[in-house]
């Protein structure tokens, strides 16, 4: 039973199709299929293929935001279920994002956002003209492992060097990676103002946080716990 | 004729206009100044949370007071550029990070001098009516880039300049730079030499800082050109008739602010429309639907009788490669063919990123061809042909006719060593012959002479306005005695 339910909530991941993806979840449950089978089994795959079709043109960003939408509903049946039951999915890791103070611009950012939520990072959206204390104090807060800046005014680029210089401040930056991007933004720019990486587009800012909290440098003890601290600085 | 381009029928550019004229009215702008707020309020606007709903009778109030044309001068004071009618003209692109290393043929940050031989290339070139405050210079501090890229240009050039400013103080110090060029105030309101770009950020949102611009610059009576953007797919509308109807609202919204702050002062219906890559997320300036789009957005603002400005002949090949000319050859034809006034974006690659002074050399030549096609094909003999047959029968000798020699340079254009027309197969490459054209402009060109009067006008703006921001160098101004602020 369970290869055909699979195989449509892979598809519906697919299709792009929340409606679907979220009464697939509903009967996944109702029939007693685990929470963790249906994502790793069912949904995951499904958004693992939308990966491959974006990546070689065969789908586009519209059609990955469908798909992204798709698995939060699927998520959000499964999710609180999967809590009650005493588990939680194993996250990929959890990023803070937002557009550097005085910078208004937020699509970049938000697809960044978008691709990351789908690819099972937990992902906190900060908006629009952001000052370094708070991302460092959301950092602080949901235990980050990546704060990401993003700018597309060469006046606002100065924001990414503060939010480093915030971080280092509050003392969480060796426990934080740092990303930039924007479309002023280059790589020399990054590595100028000390940030451990810089993506030219969404696609590759995926692959970069990835690549990020894979790497040795940010081991499980150097993560902040959450709410660590927090009272103190307040 | 003039061959001229529409590519909006008058019906929907009728329905353009409803909907503009609806969103402004329904939906509203975004304002981030109160001043923009009171003025808009005091018209008419119902405002409320940073936000005004446009009634269209304030608009339509406003474009009355709008210049139907208006002139940009050079140093000498002459009338350089007309805004108005299907006059066409062309600059080079603006505020770029990267220029493209001749030598290596990979982008590099530029530097202040790179900008200095940009701006002396570009006063060389006939083809390029306005110089443009070019590329960001990375050896100069960001606090006081803008304006000193203006201050390169004033040095360096003669010629009307497409400027910006990205922030009011810096807005000011651009206006004394200028004033201090022009001989005070009144004489550059009287011939303004620069337009500024003002952009609002789409959707419908006219920041903080754009909107106190734009008083700014009307109270002062410096040009202003709106630079509206839409992303068509992403922050504006996905359907190319939809961006450029928010593109017409947002125009609109501006230019009601610009008018009630200073009614009659000159401005500008610019943009820097584009589509939104579906696979990348970038905004490619080449594409033939972001042409669309351009060529859509001035046909509205000249269906209100308005001067025109667009981003074109700008590439995103990230090298001089086929696609670079043929991207930029294209649409620096499709702008003429609109009869945008002003058309910006020469010399760009790499969607807007990269810079290339040998590009400029090379879009000159499309530019140039695109001139020679908007003098079209008119009678300049009492008979077409009859005449001249009349003289050469069937002999076929039409090269040694009095009317060939006193024609043909009327007739031909004629393109520079860039354009390879030798047949020979010994004939060096594009790029080496684009090279081998900046450098014979470079060795011909000689700095305009400006007045010692003006000369220290200039730098007693710069040196005080470095000082403020801790500099002591003005990079890129070669003239020894003033290479120092020390002083």
């Amino acid at each position: 039973m369970p290869t055909d339910t699979f195989a449509a909530m892979r598809q519906s991941i697919i299709d792009g199709a929340p409606d679907q993806a979220g009464s697939l979840a509903k009967q996944a449950l109702e029939q007693g299929i685990a929470p963790l089978e249906a994502i790793d089994h069912g949904f995951v795959p499904g958004m693992s293929e939308v990966g491959e079709q974006f990546a070689q043109h065969k789908i586009f960003l519209p059609d990955m935001l469908a798909s992204a939408e798709a698995m939060k509903a699927a998520m959000g049946v499964l999710e609180p279920e999967l809590a009650r039951q005493g588990g939680e999915r194993p996250r990929a890791g959890v990023v803070v994002l937002g557009t550097a103070k005085g910078d208004i611009h937020e699509i970049g950012k938000t697809l960044v956002g978008t691709l990351l939520t789908a690819h099972g990072f937990r992902v906190h959206d900060l908006g629009v003209d952001v000052t370094g204390e708070r991302f460092a104090a959301t950092a602080r807060e949901v235990a980050a492992d990546v704060v990401g800046v993003s700018a597309l005014l060469t006046t606002t680029m100065r924001g990414q060097r503060s939010v480093i210089e915030t971080l280092e401040r509050e003392g969480l930056r060796p426990r934080v990676k740092v990303i930039v991007g924007g479309a002023p933004v280059t790589r020399r720019w990054a590595e100028e103002i000390g940030a451990d990486g810089y993506g030219k587009d969404a696609q590759s800012a995926v692959a970069l946080v990835k690549s990020l909290v894979e790497s040795p440098a940010v081991a499980e003890s150097d993560r902040i716990q959450p709410e660590e601290s927090a009272v103190s600085h307040k | 004729m003039r061959p001229k381009l529409e590519i909006l029928d008058h019906a929907l550019v009728k329905r353009i206009f409803e909907e503009a004229f609806a969103l402004l009215a329904s939906t509203g702008v975004k304002v981030g100044t109160p001043a923009a707020l009171d003025l808009l309020a005091s018209g008419g606007a119902r405002v409320g949370d940073g936000v005004a709903r446009i009634p269209e009778s304030l608009v339509r109030h406003a474009l009355e007071t709008v210049p139907r044309e208006f002139f940009l001068y050079d140093r000498a004071g002459h009338a350089a550029v007309h805004y108005g009618g299907d006059d066409v003209h062309f600059d080079p692109g603006s505020s770029c990070l990267n220029i493209l290393d001749a030598d290596t043929q990979q982008p590099r940050p530029a530097q202040a001098d790179d900008l200095a031989q940009m701006v002396q290339v570009t006063e060389m070139l006939p083809q390029y009516a306005a110089q443009s405050t070019a590329m960001v210079c990375n050896d100069v501090p960001s606090e006081i880039g803008d304006w000193y890229r203006l201050l390169l240009v004033l040095w360096y050039s003669s010629k009307p300049i497409v400027t910006g400013a990205f922030s009011v103080p810096t807005l000011r110090t651009m206006i004394a730079l200028l004033a201090a060029d022009s001989g005070g105030n009144e004489a550059l309101k009287k011939k303004p030499r620069a337009i500024f770009d003002v952009c609002p950020s789409p959707p419908l949102n006219w920041s903080e800082f754009a909107s106190q611009n734009l008083i700014e610059l009307a109270r002062a009576g410096v040009p202003a050109e709106l630079i509206s953007m839409p992303l068509a797919g992403a922050t504006a509308p996905v359907t190319l008739a939809g961006a450029i109807v928010q593109h017409a609202a947002e125009s609109l919204a501006g230019i009601t602010i610009h008018q009630l702050a200073s009614p009659g002062a000159p401005v500008v219906w610019g943009g820097a429309p584009a589509i939104f890559d579906m696979s990348t997320g970038n905004a490619p300036m080449g594409a033939i639907e972001t042409a669309m789009l351009d060529l859509g957005c001035a046909q509205v603002g000249k269906s209100l009788g308005l001067p025109t400005h667009a981003y074109l002949v700008a590439s995103d090949a990230r090298l001089i490669d086929a696609q670079a000319g043929a991207e930029s050859g294209s649409s620096a034809f499709l702008g003429a063919l609109a009869g945008i006034n002003m058309i910006s974006g020469a010399g760009m690659l790499d969607f807007l990123a990269c810079h290339s002074i040998e590009k400029l050399v090379i879009d000159a030549e499309a530019i140039a061809s695109a001139q020679r096609l908007l003098e079209g094909i008119f009678p300049r003999t009492d008979t077409l042909a009859l005449g001249m047959f009349a003289q050469t029968g069937l002999s076929g000798d039409f090269l040694k006719l009095k009317e060939t020699r006193a024609l043909f340079r009327k007739e031909q254009h004629f393109p520079s060593s860039v354009t390879d027309r030798s047949g020979d197969a010994n004939t060096p490459d594009l790029h080496t012959r684009a090279r081998q054209r900046v450098r014979e402009l470079l060795e011909n060109y000689q700095r305009p002479s400006i007045t010692p009067e003006v000369e220290e006008a200039l730098l007693a703006v710069a040196r005080r306005e470095a000082k403020i921001a801790g500099f002591e160098q003005l990079p890129g101004i070669a003239v020894r005695e003033h290479a120092s602020v020390a002083s």
